[in-house]
């Protein structure tokens, strides 16, 4: 259906977004003339997390907090267990249970990076921002392109066994626990995880090809699309090299100037604050020194590359190269350019899995350490979607007093509302309402690949919903897309 | 002859059930196949238009939103499916039913560590759905058909329940795929 009505004073409201992992609304205010005036991208479910865990042991943080999200549900299970390693007095894991440990998130961010870029975002970039809906979805892929889609389900099938043969199970598995792991990798899972990782490597090569030559034939249209200028934050290494299991964290400006480096996650109090806004259940995070109206920045995959020295895996690291060069010195900024750095990131995940799987430490045999209890763990992770910050407090009876949780997809709360606006203006101002023009504003929130279900400690589907509103905001006129 | 419609619906869950759904990788190709989707989270249509043979929804109620979507789907769907611990028994968003819901907001929204001095407020907007006092199983809203246990029920336990139903039997699944993990 198209909506096609006059625009002025109105209301539009998009609701739910979809092909994004979670429950998400758009408003959209024109004021009389039919300009926009305002737009919000609300998160509109709230789950509890932070309370309802609180008197709860802490060795049942990994395997409860998990259940946030079912398409990240690693990295909690790995942030909250590096967050109790803290509590138990364990500073450094067994080799064993750390590369079981990274074995498992590079598995994770395989299978999640495929299942966004081929499941949810690729109707959009395969056949065109104005597609007939009845196409624009991953079956219209496995019809269309049935050898991309195949490819793309072998892909997230080998991401998911990973994951299961390092936690116990594809989806909130086991394995990990406060002060290591409680599995080793045999050699037989050993050796059928390697068996098909040429392949992977290979297909996701293609993948990232793919993505760049969509880019490539709409270059302008698509570096504009969307796009505004940010800080940076993300975890990387002591000497700046990419790492999504652990590091410290680090910030850069738009003009790709250091705001802070290496900030370990015991002091993540003094550098980052939230605000709270009414009108959405997903917080507001900024750089504390920077305050509410600068310090807001961006994560994720952009965030990782723009931030990074240098990526330790060949293929990858030539890659980061070509791309940052883009940039011309500066960070990218550009909203679709997160496809194309989760692609690179999706080549280095599937060469860091086959480094993991050639090193004997995973057959090893000392799984946990113990160490003197402490009160508190802080620890963070870069889940696929950005960094994830999981903060406990334990008693002396082993129960959780306090949880606060900063997942990946609040930190980029401000951008992509602020993508909704730039979209807004930039194509939905003054112009007749379109299914292929509100389509846009979620092509430019689906670029973040949001997890709304963890953001709000919650999760859904979303409805797309015009209303007219009058002046005495009483709803005149209603109109829904199917 | 026209085929099967199914429809997938996500309510307080944490799409798990969903991800595990996908997890029947190569049987995905078959499947569409078998059936056109209707309303889904991984498709862009928004809104019933026609009788669904088969819906199955993931996660609890927990505000008024989800409840009045729920409704839609008992009244379009044939046969609804619960899916999964938190559709079945609220799950573990059911936590917070032992305490206020206002201690999970405060909690949430006033008390965090990186709330700034004074800065909380407890999101309030017409524009956010009507939180429940409590996260309810779905079948305290509509009459559910058939439950699939598990968090998440393995893919196996859904494909074999669903190529079941859309064969005209009736589903019966060996101990394996109804056992908790
Ligand atoms: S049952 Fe488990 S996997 Fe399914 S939505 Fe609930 S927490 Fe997630």
């Amino acid at each position: 259906m198209t909506v096609a009505q006059k625009t002025a004073g109105r209301k539009i409201v998009i609701n739910p977004v979809t092909r994004v992992e979670g429950h998400g609304k758009v408003t959209i205010h024109l004021d009389d003339d039919g300009h926009i005036k305002e737009t919000r991208f609300h998160i509109i479910e709230f789950r509890g997390f932070e309370r309802f865990i609180q008197g709860r042991p802490y060795w049942e943080a990994p395997t409860v907090v998990q259940r946030l999200c079912g398409i990240c549900p690693v990295s909690h299970h790995l942030a909250a267990s590096k967050a109790m390693d803290v509590v138990v007095g364990v500073d450094t894991v067994s080799p064993t249970a750390e590369k079981m440990r990274r074995l498992m998130h590079y598995g994770q961010t395989f299978q999640s990076h495929v299942l966004h870029f081929y499941h949810l975002a690729s109707p959009d970039l395969l056949f065109g921002f104005d597609a007939p809906v009845e196409d624009r979805n991953v079956i219209g892929v496995i019809k269309a392109h049935p050898e991309i889609a195949t490819k793309a389900v072998l892909m997230r099938k080998y991401g998911q066994e990973v994951i299961k043969a390092t936690s116990g199970k594809k989806i909130h598995g086991t394995g990990s626990i406060p002060g290591g792991m409680n599995k080793n990798l045999s050699i037989a899972e050993r050796d059928e995880l390697l068996r098909d990782i040429d392949d992977m490597i290979a297909w996701s090569v293609e993948g990232l090809e793919l993505c760049k030559s969509v880019v490539e034939a709409d270059m302008e249209h698509l570096l504009a699309f969307g796009t505004f200028e940010s800080s940076f934050v993300s975890i990387v290494k002591e000497d700046g090299c990419l790492d999504l299991y652990d590091g410290n964290l680090r910030a850069k400006d738009a003009d790709g100037k250091i705001i802070f480096d290496q900030v370990p996650p015991s002091k993540y109090l003094e550098y980052i604050r939230e605000e709270v806004r009414s009108w959405s259940y997903m917080k507001f995070p900024y750089i504390t020194s920077l305050g509410k109206e600068k310090g807001w920045y961006r994560v994720g995959p952009l965030a990782r590359i723009n931030n990074c020295d240098y990526i330790d895996t060949p293929i990858a690291e030539a890659e980061r190269v070509k791309f940052v060069a883009l940039g011309g010195g500066r960070p990218i900024h550009a909203t679709m350019a997160y496809h194309w750095a989760r692609m690179i990131e999706t080549v280095h995940a599937a060469e860091k899995i086959k480094e993991l799987l050639n090193d004997p430490d995973l057959q090893g045999e000392e799984l946990v350490r113990s160490g003197e209890r402490r009160g508190t763990g802080v620890a963070w992770i870069e889940a696929p979607r950005g960094t994830l910050i999981h903060h406990y407090d334990v008693d002396k009876n082993d129960m959780i007093t306090l949880a606060n949780l900063i997942v990946s997809t609040t930190h980029n709360n401000e951008a992509m509302n602020r993508a909704v606006k730039r979209i807004a203006d930039q194509y939905l101002d003054g112009q007749e309402i379109t299914e292929g023009l509100l389509n846009r504003i979620e092509v430019g929130i689906r670029a973040y690949d949001p997890c709304l279900s963890c953001a709000t400690h919650a999760l859904g589907q979303m409805r797309l919903q015009v209303q007219l509103v009058g002046p005495d905001d009483a709803v005149i006129h209603e109109k829904f897309r199917e | 002859m026209a085929k099967p419609r199914l429809a997938t619906g996500h309510f307080t869950g944490c799409f798990g059930c969903h991800m595990s759904f996908l997890d029947i990788d190569e049987r995905i190709l078959e499947l569409v196949e078998l059936v056109d989707f209707d309303k889904s989270p991984i498709n862009d249509k928004k809104r019933f238009d026609q009788p669904v043979d088969i819906g199955i929804v993931e996660g609890g109620v927990s505000n008024d939103e989800n409840a009045e979507i729920l409704r839609d789907f008992r009244k379009n769907c044939k046969i609804l499916i619960a899916m999964g611990s938190c559709a079945i028994t609220g799950g573990v968003p059911a936590l917070r039913n032992t305490m206020p819901l206002k201690e999970c907001l405060e909690e949430a929204f006033l008390n965090g560590p990186t709330i700034g001095e004074g800065d909380g407020l407890i999101p309030n907007d017409p524009d956010l759905p009507v939180l429940l006092d409590k996260v309810y199983p779905c079948q305290e809203f509509v009459k559910i058909d058939y439950i699939l246990p598990g968090c998440p029920p393995s893919a196996d336990t859904l494909w074999a329940a669903l190529t079941a139903l859309l064969s005209g039997e009736e589903p019966s699944l060996p101990y394996e795929l109804v056992k908790y993990d």
